[in-house]
Protein backbone atom coordinates (compact mmCIF):
# COMPACT_ATOMS: atom_id res chain seq x y z
CA UNK A 1 0.00 0.00 0.00
CA UNK A 2 2.33 2.43 1.10
CA UNK A 3 4.68 1.97 -2.08
CA UNK A 4 1.84 2.42 -4.38
CA UNK A 5 0.90 5.75 -2.36
CA UNK A 6 4.62 6.73 -3.36
CA UNK A 7 4.28 5.67 -6.67
CA UNK A 8 1.01 7.39 -7.69
CA UNK A 9 2.59 10.34 -5.89
CA UNK A 10 5.96 10.17 -8.08
CA UNK A 11 3.75 10.32 -11.39
CA UNK A 12 2.16 13.12 -10.74
CA UNK A 13 5.92 14.44 -10.21
CA UNK A 14 6.21 13.37 -13.76
CA UNK A 15 9.36 11.18 -11.66
CA UNK A 16 11.20 8.70 -14.83
CA UNK A 17 11.91 6.19 -11.81
CA UNK A 18 8.30 5.77 -10.80
CA UNK A 19 7.04 5.97 -13.93
CA UNK A 20 9.22 2.78 -15.09
CA UNK A 21 8.26 0.61 -11.42
CA UNK A 22 4.47 1.52 -12.19
CA UNK A 23 4.86 0.33 -15.16
CA UNK A 24 6.71 -2.80 -14.26
CA UNK A 25 3.87 -3.88 -11.44
CA UNK A 26 1.33 -3.17 -14.09
CA UNK A 27 3.08 -5.53 -16.57
CA UNK A 28 3.33 -8.26 -14.38
CA UNK A 29 -0.12 -7.53 -13.35
CA UNK A 30 -0.36 -8.73 -9.72
CA UNK A 31 -2.24 -7.28 -6.21
CA UNK A 32 -0.22 -4.32 -6.14
CA UNK A 33 -1.13 -3.92 -10.18
CA UNK A 34 -4.52 -3.51 -9.21
CA UNK A 35 -4.49 -1.22 -6.56
CA UNK A 36 -2.34 0.75 -8.54
CA UNK A 37 -4.92 1.01 -11.44
CA UNK A 38 -7.60 1.60 -9.30
CA UNK A 39 -6.11 4.70 -7.70
CA UNK A 40 -5.25 6.59 -10.86
CA UNK A 41 -6.96 9.32 -12.08
CA UNK A 42 -9.34 8.48 -14.97
CA UNK A 43 -9.72 12.22 -16.69
CA UNK A 44 -6.04 11.99 -17.53
CA UNK A 45 -6.82 8.76 -19.55
CA UNK A 46 -10.07 10.52 -21.09
CA UNK A 47 -7.86 13.02 -22.87
CA UNK A 48 -4.96 11.19 -24.28
CA UNK A 49 -4.44 10.29 -27.59
CA UNK A 50 -3.77 6.82 -28.21
CA UNK A 51 -2.07 6.16 -31.68
CA UNK A 52 -1.58 2.52 -32.81
CA UNK A 53 1.45 1.75 -35.30
CA UNK A 54 1.61 -1.08 -36.92
CA UNK A 55 2.60 -3.30 -39.89
CA UNK A 56 5.19 -5.79 -40.98
CA UNK A 57 8.75 -6.07 -39.69
CA UNK A 58 11.15 -3.61 -40.97
CA UNK A 59 8.48 -1.96 -42.24
CA UNK A 60 10.27 1.35 -40.34
CA UNK A 61 7.92 1.46 -37.26
CA UNK A 62 10.07 2.76 -35.22
CA UNK A 63 12.23 4.71 -36.87
CA UNK A 64 9.15 6.53 -38.37
CA UNK A 65 7.32 6.73 -34.68
CA UNK A 66 10.98 8.07 -33.82
CA UNK A 67 10.13 11.12 -36.09
CA UNK A 68 6.68 11.33 -35.15
CA UNK A 69 8.15 11.96 -31.53
CA UNK A 70 10.21 14.69 -32.77
CA UNK A 71 7.48 16.34 -34.54
CA UNK A 72 5.38 16.52 -31.47
CA UNK A 73 7.82 17.87 -28.91
CA UNK A 74 8.21 20.84 -31.35
CA UNK A 75 4.17 21.41 -30.40
CA UNK A 76 5.57 20.69 -26.51
CA UNK A 77 3.54 17.70 -26.32
CA UNK A 78 4.83 14.80 -23.53
CA UNK A 79 4.55 11.61 -25.07
CA UNK A 80 4.95 7.76 -24.34
CA UNK A 81 5.59 5.22 -26.49
CA UNK A 82 5.08 1.62 -25.73
CA UNK A 83 7.19 -0.58 -28.18
CA UNK A 84 6.24 -4.17 -28.45
CA UNK A 85 8.20 -6.99 -30.04
CA UNK A 86 7.47 -11.12 -29.55
CA UNK A 87 8.94 -13.14 -27.24
CA UNK A 88 10.63 -16.36 -28.10
CA UNK A 89 8.21 -18.75 -27.63
CA UNK A 90 11.34 -21.52 -26.88
CA UNK A 91 13.04 -19.67 -24.12
CA UNK A 92 9.96 -16.80 -22.94
CA UNK A 93 12.76 -14.38 -23.29
CA UNK A 94 12.95 -11.57 -25.74
CA UNK A 95 15.13 -9.28 -27.72
CA UNK A 96 13.55 -5.57 -27.62
CA UNK A 97 15.30 -3.76 -29.92
CA UNK A 98 12.54 -0.48 -31.20
CA UNK A 99 14.50 1.91 -28.60
CA UNK A 100 17.87 1.38 -31.31
CA UNK A 101 16.01 4.10 -33.29
CA UNK A 102 14.78 6.07 -30.77
CA UNK A 103 17.63 6.77 -28.76
CA UNK A 104 17.91 10.49 -30.25
CA UNK A 105 15.63 11.01 -27.77
CA UNK A 106 16.83 9.06 -25.15
CA UNK A 107 18.12 12.19 -22.78
CA UNK A 108 14.43 13.65 -23.14
CA UNK A 109 12.31 13.31 -20.09
CA UNK A 110 9.40 14.34 -22.12
CA UNK A 111 9.62 11.11 -24.41
CA UNK A 112 8.79 8.02 -21.74
CA UNK A 113 9.72 4.62 -24.01
CA UNK A 114 9.12 1.83 -22.33
CA UNK A 115 9.78 -1.74 -24.34
CA UNK A 116 7.66 -4.73 -23.91
CA UNK A 117 7.62 -8.46 -24.52
CA UNK A 118 4.25 -10.10 -25.88
CA UNK A 119 5.46 -12.78 -23.43
CA UNK A 120 2.72 -14.94 -25.29
CA UNK A 121 0.24 -14.44 -23.56
CA UNK A 122 -3.03 -16.01 -24.58
CA UNK A 123 -4.49 -12.54 -24.44
CA UNK A 124 -3.73 -10.66 -21.19
CA UNK A 125 -1.60 -8.38 -23.78
CA UNK A 126 -4.75 -5.86 -24.58
CA UNK A 127 -5.02 -5.70 -21.00
CA UNK A 128 -1.18 -5.27 -19.80
CA UNK A 129 -0.60 -2.67 -22.58
CA UNK A 130 -3.92 -0.80 -21.44
CA UNK A 131 -2.51 -0.85 -18.04
CA UNK A 132 0.96 0.85 -19.29
CA UNK A 133 -1.64 3.29 -21.37
CA UNK A 134 -3.13 4.75 -18.15
CA UNK A 135 0.19 4.56 -16.10
CA UNK A 136 1.83 7.24 -19.03
CA UNK A 137 -0.88 9.25 -19.24
CA UNK A 138 -0.97 9.54 -15.18
CA UNK A 139 2.60 10.16 -15.75
CA UNK A 140 1.61 13.24 -17.43
CA UNK A 141 2.08 11.71 -21.49
CA UNK A 142 -0.67 13.33 -23.11
CA UNK A 143 0.26 11.28 -26.73
CA UNK A 144 0.65 7.63 -26.38
CA UNK A 145 1.97 5.70 -29.23
CA UNK A 146 1.98 1.86 -29.26
CA UNK A 147 4.09 0.45 -31.66
CA UNK A 148 3.83 -3.63 -32.66
CA UNK A 149 4.16 -5.82 -35.50
CA UNK A 150 0.91 -6.26 -37.44
CA UNK A 151 0.86 -9.68 -38.29
CA UNK A 152 -0.69 -12.19 -35.14
CA UNK A 153 -3.98 -12.02 -33.87
CA UNK A 154 -2.83 -10.52 -30.38
CA UNK A 155 -1.23 -8.15 -32.18
CA UNK A 156 -3.96 -6.96 -34.05
CA UNK A 157 -6.26 -7.23 -30.84
CA UNK A 158 -3.46 -4.52 -29.47
CA UNK A 159 -4.87 -2.07 -32.02
CA UNK A 160 -8.06 -1.83 -30.84
CA UNK A 161 -6.48 -0.41 -28.09
CA UNK A 162 -5.77 2.90 -30.23
CA UNK A 163 -8.07 5.89 -31.20
CA UNK A 164 -6.26 5.48 -34.55
CA UNK A 165 -4.36 3.24 -36.00
CA UNK A 166 -1.72 3.73 -38.65
CA UNK A 167 -0.45 0.89 -40.89
CA UNK A 168 3.36 0.70 -42.30
CA UNK A 169 4.32 -0.65 -45.09
CA UNK A 170 7.22 -0.52 -47.60
CA UNK A 171 7.93 -1.62 -50.58
CA UNK A 172 10.11 -4.81 -51.33
CA UNK A 173 8.24 -6.65 -48.30
CA UNK A 174 6.28 -8.63 -50.72
CA UNK A 175 4.27 -11.65 -49.51
CA UNK A 176 4.09 -10.12 -46.79
CA UNK A 177 2.31 -6.82 -47.30
CA UNK A 178 -0.41 -9.36 -50.24
CA UNK A 179 -1.11 -11.77 -47.37
CA UNK A 180 -1.97 -8.94 -44.86
CA UNK A 181 -4.10 -6.63 -47.54
CA UNK A 182 -7.18 -8.60 -46.93
CA UNK A 183 -7.49 -7.46 -43.22
CA UNK A 184 -5.52 -3.75 -43.61
CA UNK A 185 -8.43 -1.75 -44.29
CA UNK A 186 -10.62 -2.93 -41.29
CA UNK A 187 -7.93 -2.19 -39.02
CA UNK A 188 -6.30 0.96 -40.49
CA UNK A 189 -7.45 4.60 -40.28
CA UNK A 190 -4.77 5.63 -42.50
CA UNK A 191 -1.95 3.48 -44.80
CA UNK A 192 1.46 4.89 -44.60
CA UNK A 193 3.82 3.61 -47.64
CA UNK A 194 7.10 4.33 -46.45
CA UNK A 195 10.88 4.05 -47.67
CA UNK A 196 9.16 6.38 -50.01
CA UNK A 197 12.41 6.56 -51.48
CA UNK A 198 12.77 2.59 -52.47
CA UNK A 199 11.59 1.48 -55.93
CA UNK A 200 8.39 -0.01 -55.77
CA UNK A 201 6.97 2.51 -53.10
CA UNK A 202 4.70 4.61 -55.54
CA UNK A 203 3.61 1.33 -57.06
CA UNK A 204 2.73 0.06 -54.00
CA UNK A 205 0.78 3.37 -52.99
CA UNK A 206 -0.79 3.11 -56.11
CA UNK A 207 -1.97 0.15 -55.15
CA UNK A 208 -3.78 0.44 -52.00
CA UNK A 209 -5.87 3.44 -53.38
CA UNK A 210 -6.59 1.63 -56.22
CA UNK A 211 -8.16 -0.75 -53.30
CA UNK A 212 -9.53 1.97 -51.37
CA UNK A 213 -11.53 3.20 -54.07
CA UNK A 214 -12.79 0.16 -55.23
CA UNK A 215 -14.02 -0.65 -51.47
CA UNK A 216 -17.06 2.14 -52.05
CA UNK A 217 -16.99 3.60 -48.60
CA UNK A 218 -18.37 6.27 -47.09
CA UNK A 219 -15.46 7.27 -45.72
CA UNK A 220 -12.04 7.54 -47.24
CA UNK A 221 -8.67 6.25 -46.13
CA UNK A 222 -5.61 8.39 -46.53
CA UNK A 223 -2.51 7.12 -47.89
CA UNK A 224 0.33 9.08 -46.97
CA UNK A 225 4.05 8.81 -48.54
CA UNK A 226 7.13 8.67 -45.89
CA UNK A 227 10.69 8.42 -45.91
CA UNK A 228 11.47 7.71 -41.79
CA UNK A 229 15.01 8.05 -42.35
CA UNK A 230 15.01 11.48 -43.67
CA UNK A 231 12.01 12.55 -41.81
CA UNK A 232 10.24 13.64 -45.09
CA UNK A 233 6.00 13.53 -45.00
CA UNK A 234 6.41 13.57 -42.00
CA UNK A 235 4.39 16.63 -40.95
CA UNK A 236 1.82 15.73 -43.80
CA UNK A 237 0.90 12.40 -41.77
CA UNK A 238 1.16 13.96 -38.38
CA UNK A 239 -1.33 16.14 -40.01
CA UNK A 240 -3.48 13.94 -41.10
CA UNK A 241 -3.66 11.75 -37.87
CA UNK A 242 -4.89 15.37 -36.20
CA UNK A 243 -7.47 15.54 -38.85
CA UNK A 244 -8.93 11.91 -38.21
CA UNK A 245 -8.57 12.85 -34.82
CA UNK A 246 -11.25 15.98 -34.88
CA UNK A 247 -13.28 13.81 -37.16
CA UNK A 248 -13.50 10.73 -34.82
CA UNK A 249 -14.56 12.85 -31.63
CA UNK A 250 -16.77 15.31 -33.57
CA UNK A 251 -18.74 12.14 -34.94
CA UNK A 252 -18.52 10.15 -31.65
CA UNK A 253 -16.43 7.73 -33.24
CA UNK A 254 -13.48 8.37 -30.63
CA UNK A 255 -16.17 7.70 -27.93
CA UNK A 256 -17.64 4.88 -29.37
CA UNK A 257 -13.96 3.41 -29.59
CA UNK A 258 -13.15 3.90 -26.08
CA UNK A 259 -15.90 2.05 -25.44
CA UNK A 260 -15.44 -1.11 -27.33
CA UNK A 261 -11.94 -1.15 -26.10
CA UNK A 262 -12.81 -0.81 -22.49
CA UNK A 263 -14.74 -3.98 -22.81
CA UNK A 264 -12.22 -5.48 -24.61
CA UNK A 265 -10.29 -4.81 -22.14
CA UNK A 266 -12.79 -5.88 -19.42
CA UNK A 267 -13.44 -9.26 -20.73
CA UNK A 268 -9.47 -9.73 -21.31
CA UNK A 269 -9.08 -9.67 -17.59
CA UNK A 270 -12.15 -11.74 -16.91
CA UNK A 271 -10.47 -14.69 -19.08
CA UNK A 272 -7.59 -14.50 -17.32
CA UNK A 273 -9.24 -14.49 -13.99
CA UNK A 274 -11.77 -17.32 -14.87
CA UNK A 275 -8.99 -19.32 -16.65
CA UNK A 276 -7.30 -20.75 -13.63
CA UNK A 277 -10.98 -21.53 -12.28
CA UNK A 278 -12.07 -23.92 -15.29
CA UNK A 279 -9.18 -25.57 -15.48
CA UNK A 280 -9.58 -26.60 -11.59
CA UNK A 281 -13.30 -27.12 -12.31
CA UNK A 282 -12.13 -29.37 -15.69
CA UNK A 283 -10.07 -31.79 -13.14
CA UNK A 284 -13.31 -32.24 -10.87
CA UNK A 285 -15.12 -33.19 -14.02
CA UNK A 286 -12.42 -35.86 -14.65
CA UNK A 287 -14.03 -39.53 -15.52
CA UNK A 288 -17.34 -38.29 -16.42
CA UNK A 289 -15.25 -37.24 -19.82
CA UNK A 290 -17.55 -36.86 -22.85
CA UNK A 291 -15.69 -37.77 -26.46
CA UNK A 292 -16.91 -33.85 -27.65
CA UNK A 293 -15.20 -31.53 -26.80
CA UNK A 294 -17.45 -28.33 -26.96
CA UNK A 295 -20.04 -30.35 -24.94
CA UNK A 296 -17.77 -30.82 -22.41
CA UNK A 297 -16.69 -27.10 -22.51
CA UNK A 298 -20.44 -25.98 -22.25
CA UNK A 299 -21.01 -27.99 -19.70
CA UNK A 300 -17.98 -26.99 -17.81
CA UNK A 301 -18.95 -23.28 -17.80
CA UNK A 302 -22.85 -24.24 -17.12
CA UNK A 303 -20.66 -25.82 -13.49
CA UNK A 304 -18.59 -22.44 -13.24
CA UNK A 305 -21.74 -20.26 -13.48
CA UNK A 306 -23.26 -22.41 -10.83
CA UNK A 307 -20.98 -22.49 -8.24
CA UNK B 1 21.01 -23.56 -19.31
CA UNK B 2 20.54 -21.88 -15.41
CA UNK B 3 17.90 -22.89 -13.26
CA UNK B 4 14.25 -20.57 -14.20
CA UNK B 5 12.53 -18.42 -11.65
CA UNK B 6 8.85 -17.68 -11.92
CA UNK B 7 9.91 -14.18 -12.54
CA UNK B 8 10.75 -12.19 -15.57
CA UNK B 9 13.83 -10.46 -15.69
CA UNK B 10 14.32 -7.31 -17.72
CA UNK B 11 18.15 -5.95 -18.66
CA UNK B 12 19.80 -3.77 -20.74
CA UNK B 13 22.34 -4.38 -23.08
CA UNK B 14 24.75 -1.25 -24.40
CA UNK B 15 27.76 -0.31 -25.80
CA UNK B 16 28.89 3.43 -24.54
CA UNK B 17 31.15 5.57 -26.78
CA UNK B 18 32.46 5.63 -30.06
CA UNK B 19 33.42 1.67 -30.09
CA UNK B 20 31.81 -0.46 -32.87
CA UNK B 21 32.60 -3.97 -31.89
CA UNK B 22 28.84 -4.96 -31.79
CA UNK B 23 29.37 -9.07 -31.99
CA UNK B 24 29.89 -9.70 -28.32
CA UNK B 25 26.95 -7.36 -27.15
CA UNK B 26 24.85 -9.35 -29.67
CA UNK B 27 25.86 -12.48 -28.56
CA UNK B 28 25.86 -11.47 -25.17
CA UNK B 29 22.08 -9.97 -25.30
CA UNK B 30 20.82 -13.24 -27.03
CA UNK B 31 22.32 -15.83 -24.92
CA UNK B 32 20.69 -13.96 -22.25
CA UNK B 33 17.38 -13.98 -24.73
CA UNK B 34 18.11 -17.72 -24.67
CA UNK B 35 18.25 -18.24 -21.60
CA UNK B 36 14.55 -16.40 -20.44
CA UNK B 37 15.76 -12.30 -19.75
CA UNK B 38 13.88 -9.71 -21.55
CA UNK B 39 16.34 -7.76 -23.33
CA UNK B 40 16.37 -4.18 -24.21
CA UNK B 41 19.04 -3.86 -26.35
CA UNK B 42 20.22 -0.52 -27.59
CA UNK B 43 22.94 -0.70 -30.31
CA UNK B 44 26.12 1.12 -30.65
CA UNK B 45 27.39 4.50 -29.93
CA UNK B 46 25.76 6.00 -26.92
CA UNK B 47 26.54 8.07 -23.92
CA UNK B 48 26.67 6.28 -20.26
CA UNK B 49 24.06 8.97 -20.14
CA UNK B 50 21.54 7.72 -22.52
CA UNK B 51 22.39 4.24 -21.55
CA UNK B 52 21.17 5.38 -18.15
CA UNK B 53 18.11 7.02 -18.70
CA UNK B 54 17.43 4.08 -21.00
CA UNK B 55 17.99 1.52 -17.97
CA UNK B 56 16.03 4.06 -15.71
CA UNK B 57 12.42 4.26 -18.04
CA UNK B 58 12.82 0.72 -19.06
CA UNK B 59 12.98 -0.64 -15.07
CA UNK B 60 15.83 -2.94 -15.69
CA UNK B 61 17.01 -5.02 -12.78
CA UNK B 62 20.51 -4.89 -14.20
CA UNK B 63 22.78 -3.47 -17.37
CA UNK B 64 25.23 -5.34 -19.29
CA UNK B 65 28.12 -3.29 -21.23
CA UNK B 66 30.60 -4.03 -23.46
CA UNK B 67 33.54 -2.64 -24.71
CA UNK B 68 36.41 -4.01 -26.91
CA UNK B 69 38.18 -0.94 -28.12
CA UNK B 70 39.88 0.13 -24.52
CA UNK B 71 37.10 2.83 -23.46
CA UNK B 72 36.19 0.91 -20.48
CA UNK B 73 38.20 3.04 -18.10
CA UNK B 74 36.21 5.87 -18.23
CA UNK B 75 33.01 4.65 -19.65
CA UNK B 76 31.71 2.20 -17.59
CA UNK B 77 32.44 4.00 -14.44
CA UNK B 78 30.63 7.15 -16.27
CA UNK B 79 27.55 4.76 -16.33
CA UNK B 80 27.60 4.26 -12.65
CA UNK B 81 27.95 8.53 -12.27
CA UNK B 82 24.72 8.76 -14.73
CA UNK B 83 23.12 6.21 -13.07
CA UNK B 84 23.74 8.34 -9.54
CA UNK B 85 22.32 11.63 -11.14
CA UNK B 86 19.14 9.47 -12.48
CA UNK B 87 19.17 8.27 -8.62
CA UNK B 88 19.52 4.26 -9.96
CA UNK B 89 22.41 3.50 -8.62
CA UNK B 90 21.13 0.35 -6.84
CA UNK B 91 20.75 -0.72 -10.65
CA UNK B 92 23.97 -3.24 -10.80
CA UNK B 93 26.35 -2.83 -13.55
CA UNK B 94 28.30 -5.87 -15.09
CA UNK B 95 31.13 -5.26 -17.48
CA UNK B 96 32.54 -7.17 -20.41
CA UNK B 97 34.44 -6.67 -23.53
CA UNK B 98 38.72 -7.32 -24.21
CA UNK B 99 39.84 -5.51 -20.95
CA UNK B 100 43.05 -6.30 -19.46
CA UNK B 101 43.95 -7.72 -16.52
CA UNK B 102 45.14 -4.45 -14.86
CA UNK B 103 41.51 -2.51 -15.38
CA UNK B 104 39.10 -5.14 -13.66
CA UNK B 105 40.21 -4.40 -9.61
CA UNK B 106 40.20 -0.46 -10.88
CA UNK B 107 36.62 -1.15 -12.33
CA UNK B 108 35.32 -2.54 -9.78
CA UNK B 109 35.75 0.04 -7.26
CA UNK B 110 34.37 2.39 -9.61
CA UNK B 111 31.03 -0.38 -9.02
CA UNK B 112 31.28 -2.68 -11.60
CA UNK B 113 30.26 -5.85 -10.19
CA UNK B 114 31.68 -8.27 -12.44
CA UNK B 115 33.48 -7.99 -15.20
CA UNK B 116 33.68 -11.04 -17.95
CA UNK B 117 36.62 -11.45 -20.94
CA UNK B 118 36.92 -13.43 -23.93
CA UNK B 119 37.15 -17.58 -23.37
CA UNK B 120 34.40 -16.93 -19.79
CA UNK B 121 31.94 -20.34 -19.94
CA UNK B 122 28.49 -18.47 -20.94
CA UNK B 123 27.12 -20.45 -17.67
CA UNK B 124 29.22 -18.07 -15.69
CA UNK B 125 27.85 -14.84 -17.19
CA UNK B 126 24.15 -16.16 -17.01
CA UNK B 127 24.55 -16.96 -13.13
CA UNK B 128 26.12 -13.40 -12.69
CA UNK B 129 23.18 -12.00 -14.10
CA UNK B 130 20.81 -14.29 -12.28
CA UNK B 131 22.26 -13.19 -9.34
CA UNK B 132 22.44 -9.39 -10.45
CA UNK B 133 18.68 -9.33 -10.52
CA UNK B 134 17.93 -11.09 -7.97
CA UNK B 135 19.53 -8.99 -5.37
CA UNK B 136 18.18 -5.96 -7.34
CA UNK B 137 14.59 -7.25 -6.45
CA UNK B 138 15.72 -8.32 -2.96
CA UNK B 139 16.87 -5.18 -2.23
CA UNK B 140 13.82 -3.14 -4.04
CA UNK B 141 11.02 -4.85 -3.17
CA UNK B 142 11.73 -5.96 0.87
C1 LIG C 1 35.87 -8.91 -35.25
C2 LIG C 1 36.75 -7.72 -34.89
C3 LIG C 1 36.50 -6.53 -35.56
C4 LIG C 1 35.36 -6.34 -36.52
C5 LIG C 1 34.10 -5.98 -35.69
C6 LIG C 1 32.80 -6.54 -36.24
C7 LIG C 1 31.66 -6.26 -35.31
N1 LIG C 1 30.57 -5.74 -35.84
O1 LIG C 1 31.71 -6.51 -34.12
C8 LIG C 1 35.88 -5.15 -37.38
C9 LIG C 1 36.67 -5.71 -38.54
C10 LIG C 1 34.80 -4.21 -37.91
C11 LIG C 1 36.83 -4.50 -36.41
C12 LIG C 1 37.24 -3.21 -36.50
C13 LIG C 1 38.17 -2.61 -35.67
N2 LIG C 1 38.90 -3.24 -34.71
CO1 LIG C 1 38.56 -5.02 -34.13
N3 LIG C 1 38.53 -6.81 -33.60
C14 LIG C 1 37.77 -7.82 -33.93
C15 LIG C 1 38.26 -9.09 -33.18
C16 LIG C 1 39.15 -9.86 -34.13
C17 LIG C 1 37.21 -10.02 -32.64
C18 LIG C 1 36.08 -9.37 -31.83
C19 LIG C 1 34.86 -10.25 -31.81
O2 LIG C 1 33.89 -10.00 -32.53
N4 LIG C 1 34.88 -11.33 -31.02
C20 LIG C 1 33.82 -12.26 -30.91
C21 LIG C 1 32.88 -11.80 -29.76
C22 LIG C 1 31.73 -12.78 -29.59
O3 LIG C 1 33.65 -11.79 -28.58
P1 LIG C 1 33.76 -10.54 -27.61
O4 LIG C 1 33.23 -9.33 -28.21
O5 LIG C 1 35.11 -10.51 -27.03
O6 LIG C 1 32.75 -10.95 -26.47
C23 LIG C 1 33.00 -11.98 -25.53
C24 LIG C 1 33.60 -11.47 -24.23
O7 LIG C 1 34.46 -10.39 -24.41
C25 LIG C 1 32.44 -11.17 -23.39
N5 LIG C 1 31.73 -9.90 -23.53
C26 LIG C 1 31.80 -8.95 -24.46
N6 LIG C 1 30.92 -7.97 -24.21
C27 LIG C 1 30.27 -8.28 -23.09
C28 LIG C 1 29.30 -7.62 -22.36
C29 LIG C 1 28.81 -8.19 -21.21
C30 LIG C 1 27.74 -7.50 -20.46
C31 LIG C 1 29.32 -9.43 -20.77
C32 LIG C 1 28.80 -10.04 -19.54
C33 LIG C 1 30.31 -10.08 -21.48
C34 LIG C 1 30.78 -9.51 -22.63
O8 LIG C 1 31.54 -12.19 -23.74
C35 LIG C 1 31.67 -12.52 -25.13
C36 LIG C 1 31.50 -13.99 -25.29
O9 LIG C 1 32.52 -14.66 -24.60
C37 LIG C 1 39.06 -8.45 -32.00
C38 LIG C 1 40.21 -9.27 -31.45
C39 LIG C 1 39.78 -10.19 -30.35
N7 LIG C 1 40.32 -11.36 -30.37
O10 LIG C 1 38.96 -9.84 -29.51
C40 LIG C 1 39.57 -7.14 -32.63
C41 LIG C 1 39.84 -5.95 -31.74
C42 LIG C 1 38.74 -5.81 -30.72
N8 LIG C 1 39.78 -4.84 -32.69
C43 LIG C 1 40.67 -3.91 -32.45
C44 LIG C 1 40.80 -2.72 -33.22
C45 LIG C 1 41.99 -1.83 -32.87
C46 LIG C 1 39.89 -2.42 -34.27
C47 LIG C 1 39.93 -1.16 -35.13
C48 LIG C 1 40.20 0.14 -34.41
C49 LIG C 1 40.95 -1.44 -36.22
C50 LIG C 1 41.25 -0.29 -37.13
N9 LIG C 1 42.41 0.28 -36.89
O11 LIG C 1 40.48 0.06 -37.98
C51 LIG C 1 38.53 -1.18 -35.78
C52 LIG C 1 37.57 -0.27 -34.96
C53 LIG C 1 36.11 -0.58 -35.22
C54 LIG C 1 35.17 0.34 -34.48
N10 LIG C 1 34.37 1.13 -35.17
O12 LIG C 1 35.16 0.40 -33.27
C55 LIG C 1 41.52 -4.21 -31.23
C56 LIG C 1 41.17 -3.37 -30.01
C57 LIG C 1 42.40 -3.00 -29.22
C58 LIG C 1 42.11 -2.33 -27.92
N11 LIG C 1 41.30 -2.91 -27.05
O13 LIG C 1 42.67 -1.31 -27.66
C59 LIG C 1 41.28 -5.78 -31.09
C60 LIG C 1 41.37 -6.27 -29.64
C61 LIG C 1 42.35 -6.48 -31.95
C62 LIG C 1 43.76 -6.26 -31.40
N12 LIG C 1 44.30 -7.23 -30.67
O14 LIG C 1 44.35 -5.26 -31.66
N13 LIG C 1 37.25 -5.39 -35.48
N1 LIG D 1 15.53 3.51 -47.36
C1 LIG D 1 14.78 3.62 -46.27
N2 LIG D 1 15.04 2.85 -45.19
C2 LIG D 1 14.27 2.98 -44.10
C3 LIG D 1 13.21 3.91 -44.03
N3 LIG D 1 12.62 3.81 -42.84
C4 LIG D 1 13.29 2.87 -42.17
N4 LIG D 1 14.28 2.36 -42.92
C5 LIG D 1 15.23 1.30 -42.52
O1 LIG D 1 14.53 0.08 -42.41
C6 LIG D 1 15.08 -0.72 -41.36
C7 LIG D 1 14.00 -1.13 -40.38
O2 LIG D 1 13.53 0.01 -39.71
P1 LIG D 1 12.76 -0.06 -38.32
O3 LIG D 1 12.31 1.30 -37.99
O4 LIG D 1 13.57 -0.79 -37.33
O5 LIG D 1 11.52 -0.97 -38.75
P2 LIG D 1 10.39 -1.63 -37.83
O6 LIG D 1 9.17 -1.73 -38.64
O7 LIG D 1 10.29 -0.90 -36.55
O8 LIG D 1 11.00 -3.07 -37.58
P3 LIG D 1 10.57 -4.16 -36.48
O9 LIG D 1 10.28 -3.44 -35.20
O10 LIG D 1 11.76 -5.06 -36.40
O11 LIG D 1 9.36 -4.83 -37.04
C8 LIG D 1 16.19 0.12 -40.73
O12 LIG D 1 17.40 -0.26 -41.28
C9 LIG D 1 15.83 1.54 -41.15
O13 LIG D 1 16.95 2.39 -41.22
C10 LIG D 1 12.96 4.73 -45.19
O14 LIG D 1 12.06 5.55 -45.25
N5 LIG D 1 13.79 4.53 -46.27
MG1 LIG E 1 10.46 -1.61 -34.58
Amino acid sequence: MGEVAHLINGLRKHDPRAIGRAISIVEDSGESAEILLSSLDESLIEQTLVLGITGPPGAGKSTLTSRIISHLRKQGIRLGVIAIDPSSPISGGAILGDRIRMMRHALDQDVVVRSMAARGRLGGLCSAAGGVVRVMANGGCSTIIIETVGVGQSEMDIVRLADITAMVLAPGLGDDIQAMKAGLLEVADLLVVNKADRPGAEMLAMDMEAMIRNRKSSHETPVCRTVATEGTGVSDLVAAIGSIDQQHRASGEHQYRRKKSFQLEVIDRALEIIRPELFSTLKNLDGKHELDPGRTARRLVKMLLLK
Amino acid sequence: MTEKSSKRYRVLVGKPGLDGHDRGAKFIARALRDDGFEVVYTGIRRTPEEIAAAAVQEDVSAIGLSSLSGGHVRLFPAVVEALKKFHAEDIPVIGGGVIPDEDVVALKKAGIIEIFRPGTPLKKILAAFHQACESYHHKAFR
